[in-house]
């Protein structure tokens, strides 16, 4: 049914991924789809990483642990914004088309006051693309 | 590496690009918190010093305007007299490094690793540049400044050279010709090679350590050659606070000084009634003061908020859908502008301005630059020192900016394009404007427009709209004028108020949104409420004043940058 499994990860937060790399990898060895991991930096140096250099062999080396530990197929597609923090949406909807994915697996938070202002990045996907989009909330 | 003394911290040269080695992460003091809906990711001490600094700075203005302004002021002037000699020999220093990095052999490393690529295309990064660095200032100066050393009465010319015009009455034709070129030479003197070299070697220093070392995008990383692992402890706290101090009031100030000086273009060339029965107004906000000035504090804080709100959209649009669009913007409508100053002004006599503008800045950049027995005092601290201060109390922020647009260039072309070209432009810019005004004042004398508000009498904000009100289509190019003043006060809002938010994240560019959005919003609160609080204008100057004379401390930092950023080159791999 799905191909290729898009997941956006914030390395500098992985911890906060939870259980929705779990549930990513699961989908992938069920349905013996890719899995790619998509990763937004900055040019400049940030949490995650010194440089996109950096950044680009870091995102290779947990999608590497990824596809080890669960025995699927994963890549890594690490995406430059000159400004992460507003192009985010952006940048995310336009990789699902470069990517190729037919599904996008997401860690999310539960929708609070701050989604009238500042909404959530899976909303955004889910609005602005045409591929199913499965947000994993936070336990 | 937490081992070894500050000279072995920077690692032999292998590989593309020379990483430091430091165990710092970027945000390992940052406070990450969530108040409500909004989202923080600050430094810990930097954040917090400087915003209570900042209130309280403001609050002492508001409390002793008069007071805090005769201090502060006084401590402008003798920072100013004082240390005439440091800030004129510190700029020729950094004139000729930046020249020499030009043609030098480590000119060819590229800021990011040998493999990077320019992050925005040439047109993009030269309005980015203009839009953040410059571009208020030659809208301010470009009439004003060429004419003013051209026919002063208060005695300030540039080397106490002959005035063009005296007492209202034209000088003879030989007279004229020098003091036309003089007038030129000086004001290329302050808008040339120098502002730009400085801003050139902030940027350099801070991408460099950015790009190519990996340390976080803020002052402090330049100085790690100098103060190895301590420079994410005190020092480098005191560092970024300082800048995002100076970067802060620098901008509140040019806010609020920016808004008076739209106030009273709009009253002037827009507004009704009568200035010396002192019932001119703009829209039905009175103003009181038979000179055409503007107290009236409603519309000051109205522009400040539609500055400020317009600077929030490019914010919250971020730097490629904000900041880089809005730069464009004001590029184009001040090409245009000089375009139709330069064709329906006196073209070749502008062409000739030109030419012999920079002539004469060839042949009177030695004296203009020499700070030793000097008697034109009055030029030398009121114009020259005070602008060297303030183009280095604001070189951190346009630094900062102009390394966050530049990666991928190398150092060479990065030096070329920040410091060759736009002076370029600013010659022609003020060869255009002033040479076309000073025409006005020759062929008028005391009856040209330019002549009775600059020389006649001092009101510099009506200077441009002068210029204009004797081309045609006047009412047409006022408007643009207006336009581009109040576009180039955004530019500087909204690229200011990323680079404070880059300062206190401890030199994260992807912080939430929400604290540039507090930042755009805190600046244009604290010029609204210096301009209603404090007497008039007592506020701003007192606090500008105090910005300018932390013009001293960055130019000692500017100094260690330069020593940074030989060792960061170094030990690149060439």
């Amino acid at each position: 049914m799905f191909k290729r499994i898009m997941m956006p990860v914030d390395l500098a937060h992985v911890e906060s991924l939870g259980q929705a790399v779990t549930v990513a990898a699961d989908l992938a060895g069920h349905y013996g789809a890719e899995l790619v991991f998509v990763g937004v930096t900055a040019t400049a140096p940030s949490r995650a990483a010194h440089s996109p250099e950096e950044y680009r062999d870091k995102l290779a080396a947990f999608a590497a642990q990824k596809a080890s530990r669960h025995a699927i197929t994963t890549r890594a597609q690490p995406i430059i914004s000159h400004d992460p923090a507003v192009e985010l949406d952006d940048v995310l909807i336009k990789a699902v088309g470069e990517v190729g994915a037919d599904l996008v697996v997401m860690a999310t938070h539960v929708p609070n006051m701050a989604d009238m202002i500042l909404p959530a990045h899976g909303g955004a996907l889910a609005r602005h693309t045409d591929v199913s989009v499965f947000l994993v909330r936070h336990a | 590496m937490a081992d070894e003394t500050t000279n072995q911290g920077i690692p032999e040269p292998e590989g593309h690009s020379e990483v430091i080695a430091t165990d710092y992460e970027i945000g390992q003091d940052n406070i990450e918190a969530q108040i409500g809906p909004l989202k923080f990711d600050i430094h810990n001490p930097v954040f917090v010093i400087s915003a209570a600094m900042i209130v309280l700075f403001v609050a002492i203005a508001l409390i002793w305007p008069e007071g805090s302004k005769e201090t502060f002021l006084a401590m402008r002037d003798y920072v100013k007299s004082t240390f005439d000699w440091f800030f004129l020999l510190s700029a020729n220093f950094f004139v000729i490094f930046a020249l020499f990095l030009i043609v030098s052999p480590w000119g060819k490393i590229r800021l990011g690793g040998s493999e990077a690529t320019p992050d925005y295309s040439y047109p993009a990064w030269f309005a980015m540049l203009f839009a953040a660095g410059m571009g208020i200032g030659l809208m301010f100066f470009g009439v004003l400044e060429p004419v003013y050393y051209f026919g002063t009465p208060w005695g300030d010319q540039p080397l106490g050279g002959a005035l063009g015009i005296v007492d209202g009455v034209v000088a003879d034709p030989a007279a004229l010709k020098a003091a036309r070129q003089m007038a030129m030479a000086a004001t290329i003197y302050h808008w040339g090679l120098h502002p730009w070299a400085i801003y050139a070697i902030v940027g350099l220093a801070l991408a460099l350590f950015s790009y190519n070392k990996g340390l976080p995008l803020t002052l402090r990383s330049a100085f790690y050659p100098l103060l190895g692992e301590r420079v994410w402890g005190a020092w480098g706290n005191a560092i970024d606070t300082i800048a995002a101090f100076a970067t802060l009031f620098g901008l509140a100030t040019s806010l609020g000084f920016g808004a008076t000086q739209v106030a009273s273009g709009l009253t002037e060339v827009f507004g009704s009634g009568d200035a010396t029965a002192g019932t001119r107004n703009f829209m039905g906000f009175l103003w009181g003061n038979a000179d055409g000035s503007s107290d009236s504090s409603v519309l000051l804080v109205l522009i400040i908020t539609f500055i400020t709100a317009i600077a929030l959209v490019s914010v919250i649009r971020g730097l490629d859908g904000g900041v880089k669009v809005l730069s464009e913007i004001n590029m184009g409508l001040a090409g245009l502008l000089l375009a139709f100053v330069f064709f329906a002004g006196p073209t070749l006599a502008i062409l000739g301005d030109f030419i012999g503008g920079l002539v004469g800045y060839a042949k009177n950049i030695a004296p203009l630059s020499n700070p030793f027995g000097r008697d034109d005092t009055g030029f030398l601290h009121g114009w020259t020192t005070f602008y060297w201060a303030w183009w280095i109390s604001w070189s951190p922020f346009v630094g900062m900016f102009i390394a966050r647009v530049s990666r991928g260039r190398t150092v060479r072309e990065f030096v070329i394009s920040v410091l060759l070209i736009p002076s370029l432009v600013c010659v022609f810019w003020m060869a255009t404007f002033g040479g076309t005004a000073i025409s006005q004042v020759v062929a008028g004398a005391s009856e040209s427009g330019v002549f009775q508000n600059v020389i006649a009498a001092y009101k510099p904000e009506i200077s441009l709209f002068a210029m204009l009100g004797e081309l045609p289509l006047a009412s047409i190019t006022s408007v643009l004028a207006v336009v581009l003043v109040i576009i180039f006060f955004v530019t500087s809002s909204d690229s200011g108020s990323l680079v404070i938010d880059t300062i206190t994240a401890g030199g994260k560019v992807d912080a939430p949104v929400s604290q540039r959005i507090f930042w755009c919003i805190f600046e244009g609160a604290v010029a609204g409420v210096l301009l209603r609080g404090a007497a008039g204008t007592a506020g701003l100057d007192s606090l500008q004043a105090m910005v300018i004379s932390s013009g001293l401390f960055f130019t000692a930092v500017l100094l260690v940058m330069c020593f940074s950023i030989m060792r960061g080159l170094m030990s690149e791999p060439r």
